[in-house]
This record gives structure tokens, C-alpha cells and sequence, in this order.
């Protein structure tokens, strides 16, 4: 089980690597598309390494309904 | 030639190449007579007759950000480089174009194969889930077209020609005709490849079109030579900026050659093969003369495309012969640059306009005994050291897998 600290920190570094978001810019209210311009080819990207780093599966439908980093953050803690 | 508003000038060059990172450091490196040609040392190459590539002399992520670079396939990182030199030079962006009147021809022969090669070895080692969701857009032929589209924000249209090893070449008439009929105001054309891959290699190789001299990498490109046994693979992209001349004038851009004419016809004769007479490359010389307003005593130079096999090159030197005489100054530039097949035809063009501009043509390295054919033997292929000339027009020719024939006539600014 991953801490929220650790969660935020792992996300962040996926950030940084498929998107190059800067790890001090990825916080919880930032909006994927909006904030960060991650586009939706990164977002299956980030899934699958989230998949990788936490071991927690982002189904399709619910990927659509990541839209914040703390979004991503809250759904990896409740799946893992 | 009088000056009319469909004359289309150049007025923007770019180019990441094996000799250089840009298109100045290249042609430095072409008249000093050095070679982009290298021996493989990789594990794989060990099983293949033919182990010599003409790799780029500048890595592309000297030129793109690290995470640009990973959503582009290095054709598209190599067509991206080539194109935004261009496009800085020209000065276009800063000459209040509507984005709707900018389009970009860029073409390439193999398309993104590194990704494509790349992707089906994640497929076969972790599973249709690991394959990357750029895996599409980064293998598509229009790929690189689309990523110089993106770059300069060009909305008048992006085409991508497929024509082999013509591409580049083809895309330059396409910017011809674009601006002809008044499509765009400017168009940003050029070819990328980058394919240096054990597949397209063992694919070459077994086709037997590759050089074998392995022991002697930068004398293994040798055209119109005697002892020539194929093409060296070479990766690469060249860039040019095409505007009408009237406007050019206006906005007091650089101008360094009138794009006078081009002519393309299919040989009609077999898939791969040229036809051993050269007859619809001489076809294609001829109707670029015909297009640009010219005679054949009107040019002075010929940058050929010459990729040091066997049957093209006296293919090439009959087409020649035929089309233009025994007057004009020949350069076969592979020697030195390996052969970059959907880019070739855009940076050999870079050549002959950098020929006429400084008036000089590059010599054809590794010529030491031309072939006994009696059309290689007529023609006048300058070697050892750069000619100083007169030269008014120049031909680049470009021929692909295919029957692709492309012919370009440029003519001095």
C-alpha cells in the first residue's frame, strides 16, 4: 500500500517522463487537459504506468472520469 | 524567362544529414569530399552481407526536446529538424501569412519503420496492452508531412507523396504546382527518412541492391564506377521553403534559386527495375526543360540520382545522355552521403541550388574508373575535386522503386 505522499510523488514522476510536466506542478486541483496539456493519447500512457508503478488497472470507462491529478491519486488509493 | 507571378523561387533550406546537422556544416563537409559512411558494429549485423549505413552526423535530440521526441518517430523527428531550419530562414513566419494559404508537401519512401518494428517487438514480448498509442500516428507515411504541418502551423494543406525513393523530389512538384495554382502562398516541401532497422536492411540486402565492401565503408558508395556494388543506406531529412517570386520580392526575402520547372513520368516497364535505356527518366528531364522554358544547352549542371547500383546508374547515365547531352557537369552526391530514399530527392536539390548559388559543383567521390558503358563514359561526371562553373540551370533527378521518375530544373535567383 502506497501512502497519498507516495501515490502523488509516483504520479508525478509518470508526469514528468510522458508528459514532461514539472513534478512541482503536478498537485492535486490540476486538471489533466486543462492545467498540464496532457492530451488523451498520454492519458492511456500515464494508465499504463500507473498499472506499472502501483499495480492498479484503469478501466476505460472510468480513465474518462480522471480528469484532475487528485482524481487519478484517489482512484489509485481506493483500487490498490 | 521572364518574371511572372507563377514563377516560384526558394527561399528557405534545411537539412540533417549524415555529413552535417544543418545544411551549411553539410555542404562544407560534401565540398571537402568527406563521408557519412560507417561500418554497423551492432550485434546484429553479423549474419548480413551488407553492414554499412550513412547514419546522421547530429543526433536528432540535439535539436527536440526529450518529450516532443517520444511521440515522433525519428523520420518525423529528423523531417521536423530540416523543416523548422528552413522555415527560420525563409523568415515566412514572421511575413503575416494566413496559416490557410501555408502548406507542406513532405514525403518519405519507408514511413515510420522504426516504430512500426518497434511496436510489434513490445507486442510480441508484453502484450497488445504495452503497444504505445503513438504507435499510429508515429508509423504512418504522412507522419512526418503531419509533424511539420504541426510545427509551423501550416492549415493550407499537408500532403505527403509516396513515390520511394522519388519522394522528396515529388514533393517539391507538388509545392510547384500547389503555388502554380495559387493553393497556398507558401509551401514548405521536402522528404525524411530513417530506417536504419535489421529489417529494411536484410530487405535491401536480399534484393542485392546494397553495397558489400564492408571493409572499406566510405569507399563503398562508388556511382558510375566501375567496381560500384550497390547503395549504402543513408537516414536524413532536407527542407525547402517555396513562395512565388512576386511575393518573395515584396516582403525582400532571401532568394537562393527560381524553382523554373519539374517533370514526373512512370517508367511502365517493371516494379522495381529501371528501364536499362533510362527512357522515362529522360522523359522526366525532358518535360521539366520543357516546363521550366529551357533547352538542354541552358543547363549546366546535373545532380544525379545515382545511387552506385549497377543497373541504375548506366540507366541514369542513358537518361541523361539522351535528354540533356554531353555538356553538362554531373555529381552523384551519394557517394559521400550515402542514399536517404524518401529524402534524397529533396536534399539533393538542396545541392544543386547551393551549386548554383555559389556556382560550383561538388564532385563524385570514389570515382576512380568509370564504367565502360558507353553513356558513363560521355558524360562529363566532375570527380576528385569541386568544378568552379558558369551555371544558369540545374536538373536534380530522382527515380523510386516503382517506375518514379522526378525531374527538378532550378535556375540561378
Amino acid at each position: 500500500m502506497s501512502s497519498t505522499q507516495e501515490i502523488q510523488s509516483g504520479l508525478a514522476e509518470i508526469l514528468e517522463e510522458v508528459a514532461g510536466v514539472t513534478p512541482a506542478d503536478a498537485t492535486p486541483e490540476k486538471s489533466f487537459t486543462d492545467d498540464l496539456d496532457v492530451d488523451s493519447l498520454s492519458m492511456v500512457e500515464i494508465a499504463t504506468a500507473v498499472e506499472d508503478k502501483f499495480g492498479v488497472a484503469i478501466p476505460d470507462d472510468q480513465l474518462a472520469n480522471i480528469k484532475t491529478v487528485g482524481d487519478a491519486i484517489s482512484f489509485i488509493e481506493k483500487n490498490q | 524567362m521572364s518574371a511572372s507571378t507563377s514563377d516560384v523561387v526558394v527561399t528557405g533550406l534545411g537539412a540533417t544529414t549524415p555529413l552535417g546537422g544543418d545544411v551549411t556544416s553539410t555542404w562544407e563537409a560534401l565540398l571537402a569530399g568527406r563521408s557519412g559512411v560507417s561500418r554497423i558494429t551492432d550485434e546484429w549485423v553479423q549474419e548480413f552481407p551488407a553492414q554499412l549505413v550513412a547514419r546522421l552526423s547530429t543526433d536528432p535530440a540535439d535539436a527536440i526536446d526529450r518529450v516532443r521526441a517520444r511521440r515522433l518517430d525519428r523520420s518525423q523527428q529528423v523531417a521536423v529538424i530540416a523543416a523548422e531550419q528552413a522555415w527560420a530562414e525563409s523568415g515566412a513566419a514572421d511575413a503575416g501569412v494566413a496559416p490557410e494559404r501555408i502548406a507542406v508537401v513532405f514525403g518519405t519512401g519507408i514511413g515510420g519503420a522504426l516504430t512500426l518494428l518497434g511496436q510489434d517487438d513490445v507486442l510480441e514480448a508484453k502484450g497488445p496492452k504495452r503497444v504505445s498509442p503513438f504507435t499510429i500516428p508515429m508509423l504512418m507515411p504522412n507522419g512526418p508531412a503531419a509533424a511539420v504541418g504541426l510545427a509551423i502551423g501550416a492549415k493550407g494543406g499537408v500532403h505527403a507523396p509516396v513515390s520511394a525513393c522519388a519522394s522528396g523530389a515529388e514533393a517539391i512538384r507538388w509545392g510547384l504546382d500547389l503555388l502554380r495554382f495559387d493553393r497556398a502562398d507558401v509551401v514548405l516541401v521536402g522528404g525524411a527518412e530513417a530506417c536504419v532497422h535489421p529489417l529494411p536492411m536484410a530487405g535491401f540486402a536480399a534484393m542485392r541492391a546494397m553495397s558489400t565492401r564492408n571493409d572499406e565503408p566510405e569507399r563503398a558508395s562508388r556511382p558510375f564506377d566501375k567496381g560500384r556494388d550497390g547503395f549504402v543506406l543513408g537516414e536524413g531529412a532536407a527542407a525547402l521553403v517555396l513562395e512565388r517570386a512576386d511575393s518573395a520580392a515584396a516582403r525582400g526575402a532571401r532568394v537562393h534559386a527560381r524553382l523554373a520547372g519539374a517533370g514526373a513520368t512512370a517508367d511502365g516497364y517493371d516494379l522495381v527495375a529501371p528501364h536499362p535505356e533510362g527512357e522515362g527518366a529522360g522523359r522526366a528531364i525532358t518535360a521539366a526543360l520543357r516546363d521550366a522554358d529551357l533547352s538542354p544547352a541552358d543547363v549546366g549542371h546535373v545532380n544525379a540520382h545515382a545511387t552506385s547500383t549497377p543497373v541504375g546508374d548506366t540507366a541514369e547515365a542513358a537518361a541523361i545522355r539522351s535528354s540533356l547531352g554531353e555538356h553538362v557537369l554531373v555529381s552523384a552526391t551519394k557517394s559521400q552521403t550515402g542514399h536517404l530514399l524518401g529524402a534524397a530527392g529533396a536534399l539533393e536539390s538542396v545541392f544543386a541550388i547551393l551549386a548554383l548559388r555559389e556556382q560550383i559543383v561538388p564532385a563524385t567521390a570514389n570515382l576512380d574508373d568509370p564504367d565502360d558503358n558507353a553513356n558513363v563514359q560521355a558524360l562529363d561526371i566532375v570527380r576528385s575535386e569541386p568544378r568552379r562553373a558558369t551555371l544558369r540551370a540545374a536538373v536534380n533527378d530522382s527515380f523510386g522503386f516503382g517506375g518514379h521518375n522526378i525531374a527538378l530544373v532550378f535556375t540561378t535567383a
